[in-house]
């Protein structure tokens, strides 16, 4: 009996492994077969969804697994989007001043608007800036010990102070308005259908990347310590690190997915403003991986995906119940279901299992996710 | 110097109504370790209330009786935002204690939802309260300076209410143990003091607060059901800025954000105003990360 309990042990862990993988590739190849059954609509608000998907990867890197809360990632989201919509930007507008500029009265091209005519240097903008600036501001905060709410809050200020900014520096940025009009990528026109499916698949490629790139980094002794510093950040310090420095780090890769993902929205949406990276789209990402599961990335992926195909759906026929859906759920995931839709899929799976022959390697795993968010203060 | 009295006055007026609405963040901040983002939407409650009784006094009561409106007004919205301030803490709050990051979320949410309840009732433009005739005016301090009777009218109600607060917290029963609670939840709640009940009472007030605040907003300028976004990122910086746990903390909080707001949107423009007002906070937390006035203890996390 004893040997047979141990050789299904045995099987079972890989048998589940194998599950896993199986669910993955069933998902790549949805993901990528989607340009034969979309149409172009959907496929697009599809990409959309995967770039913000992208967002949510790094969100989780910061929230789930290091305990940082940042209600900020709308502006290195929109930082990022600024950087490809401002190269897009320039080459709409060949060799004249962009139309807003004219319209302003601005008869030079300011010079830090100069190198975006390189495609490659505003790609690369497009990460490097967020980043630094999240290293910036982790920097003058987590050195200090400015942590959990206090540092959430700030987050948040850095959101209006940078929507106030971009909108009353028209001459620079568009304003209001943000910048949009935009032709061709690479010297291929963006309303190419193939274009179009191009850019579907490299928002697929981008997110195939930042999730293997998130899981490395969680699997790896890095990973170890950012859900150390989120589950105990003095008993850290007291082993002798120094959790600022993990803390930027997360911060800053955090802030470049946002960036990145910022980028593929403008190619995808065509257009930037800084409503779009204003107070609500910010705490909107925190919802999705929320919704998901915070604590494990593929429950971000999954929470960013089904609440922005919800919300297409819903806040197209219906604006105001959309607002009321969006803070009931708020409320609701906190309440009652701080593990997300994952943690809820764990849960069930463990009551399935506990039928068989107990395994209590799975018992400890939820538990970390619905402990998290009680040490930040 | 005409230039320069007046913008202190501005400035003045700006950190009072700053400091009434972060008296509620930081009391329910230190007491509870809550952060309640909902607290704008109280501010609207307050807003919409002074509206509502305005409204009354329009239609329904004769026109000489109108001036006597605004004092009924406050109290009006001192109880509707304390009662549903009350409601959300017994029915919701209650439960987020010990995860501050998760209240943030789930009080968000609750904000999002009586902004939209707003929209649905009073409709998403802005509307005007008129103010009675008794505020019209101004006093004249010297050529070229006139102080606005409604602002000095805000200025004295924040005195008043700073007062009562400071009278509740220090003086009275309930306001000991409220700080007994603050200092020492355990040890408070081995002696005897409910703690359940000092929660809500207190979260209660500083909704209330927030409700008299938005009353004062009416006298300013037409209200929306987005009104409490406008003054809540700056209420949480005063919060960051003079610590929790103290009233002088708060004072100083409010009336460095409001002066340092006025002074750097008057010499630059408003947008790189609040750009310098957020670095001059970063700045400045290098020094004293935990705010002006921070209680000292030992205890860790």
């Amino acid at each position: 009996m004893n040997a047979w309990n141990a050789m299904l042990s045995a099987i079972s862990l890989p048998r589940g492994k194998l599950w896993l993988l199986a669910g993955y590739g069933a998902a790549l190849a949805v993901l990528l077969t989607a340009p034969l059954y979309l149409s172009d609509f959907r496929l697009n608000i599809l990409a959309k969804c995967l770039a913000f998907a992208i967002a949510a990867l790094g969100l989780d890197l910061l929230w789930g697994y290091t305990g940082i809360l940042s209600l900020g990632h709308g502006v290195f989201f929109g930082l990022g989007g600024y950087a490809m919509a401002m190269h897009l930007k320039l080459v709409a507008s060949g060799d004249r001043l962009p139309d807003f500029m004219d319209w302003t009265g601005v008869t030079k091209l300011p010079w830090f608007w100069e190198p975006f005519r390189y495609a490659g240097f505003a790609i690369l903008m497009g990460i490097v800036i967020p980043s630094v600036l999240a290293l910036i501001l982790g920097f003058f905060t987590f050195r200090n010990r400015i942590k959990g709410v206090y540092f959430t809050i700030l987050t948040q200020a850095l959101v209006i102070i940078t929507v106030t900014l971009f909108v009353g520096q028209q001459k620079y940025t568009g304003g209001t308005n943000g910048l949009t009009g935009y032709a061709e990528l690479f010297g291929v026109p963006l309303r190419n259908a193939g274009m179009k499916n191009a850019l579907y698949f490299a928002t697929v490629a981008a997110l195939l990347a930042a999730f293997l790139l998130c899981r490395y980094l969680v699997k790896s002794r890095l990973g170890k310590v950012l859900r150390a510093i989120r589950d105990g950040e003095n008993r850290v310090r007291f082993l002798g690190f120094d959790p600022s420095v993990y803390q930027m780090a997360a911060f800053a890769v955090s802030a470049g997915l946002a960036g990145l993902a910022g980028m593929l929205f403008v190619l995808h949406v065509g257009i930037i403003s800084p409503s779009m990276m204003a107070i609500v789209p910010s705490v909107e990402m925190v919802l999705w991986v929320a919704i998901g599961g915070r604590g494990t990335l593929v429950g971000a992926v999954i929470g960013a995906i089904v609440i922005n195909e919800a919300k297409s759906g819903l806040s197209e026929s219906f604006p105001d119940i959309w607002t009321f859906f969006l803070g009931a759920l708020f409320i609701l995931v906190t309440v009652f279901l701080p593990g997300g839709l994952v943690g809820l899929f764990r849960q069930a799976s463990q009551r399935f299992r506990r039928r068989e022959p107990a395994h209590e390697h799975d018992a400890i795993d939820v538990s970390p996710v619905l402990r998290e968010g009680n040490r930040s203060v | 110097m005409a230039l320069w009295l007046t913008q202190l006055f501005n400035g003045l007026s700006v950190s009072s109504i700053l400091l009434l609405i972060a008296l509620g963040l930081a009391i329910t901040f230190g007491l509870m370790r809550v952060i309640n983002m909902a607290h704008g939407e109280f501010i609207m409650i307050g807003a919409y209330a002074a509206y509502l009784m305005q409204k009354i006094f329009q239609d329904s009561l004769p026109g000489s009786w109108f001036g006597a409106y605004f004092p009924l007004a406050i109290v009006f919205s001192f109880v509707l935002a304390f009662t549903i301030g009350y409601l959300l803490e017994t029915t919701l709050i209650r439960f987020l204690y010990g995860r501050p990051l998760d209240s943030l979320l789930a009080t968000w949410g609750v904000g999002l939802v009586l902004q939209q309840l707003a929209r649905s009732i009073f409709g998403a433009p802005n509307v005007g309260v008129t103010s009675p005739s008794w505020l019209d005016g101004g006093l004249r301090v010297m050529t070229g300076v006139v102080f606005p009777y409604k602002r000095l009218f805000i200025i004295g109600l924040v005195i008043l209410c700073l007062l009562a607060m400071y009278f509740y917290i220090y003086r009275s029963n309930p306001g000991r143990r409220m700080q007994a609670v603050m200092q020492n939840r355990d040890m408070a709640a081995c002696l005897g003091i409910s703690t359940r009940r000092v929660d809500s009472t207190t979260f209660a007030i500083g909704s209330g607060i927030a409700g008299i605040a938005g009353c004062a907003l009416t006298l300013i300028g037409p209200i929306g059901p987005t009104i409490g976004t406008n003054y809540i990122i700056d209420a949480f910086m005063v919060v960051v800025l003079g610590g929790v746990g103290k009233l002088a903390g708060t004072l100083v909080g409010a009336l460095g954000i409001g002066m340092l707001n006025m002074l750097f949107e008057w010499w630059t423009t408003a947008s790189l105003g609040k750009v310098l007002v957020f670095l001059c906070i970063v700045a400045f937390l290098q020094w004293k990360p935990m705010g002006l006035f921070a209680v000292r203890s030992r205890s860790l996390d």
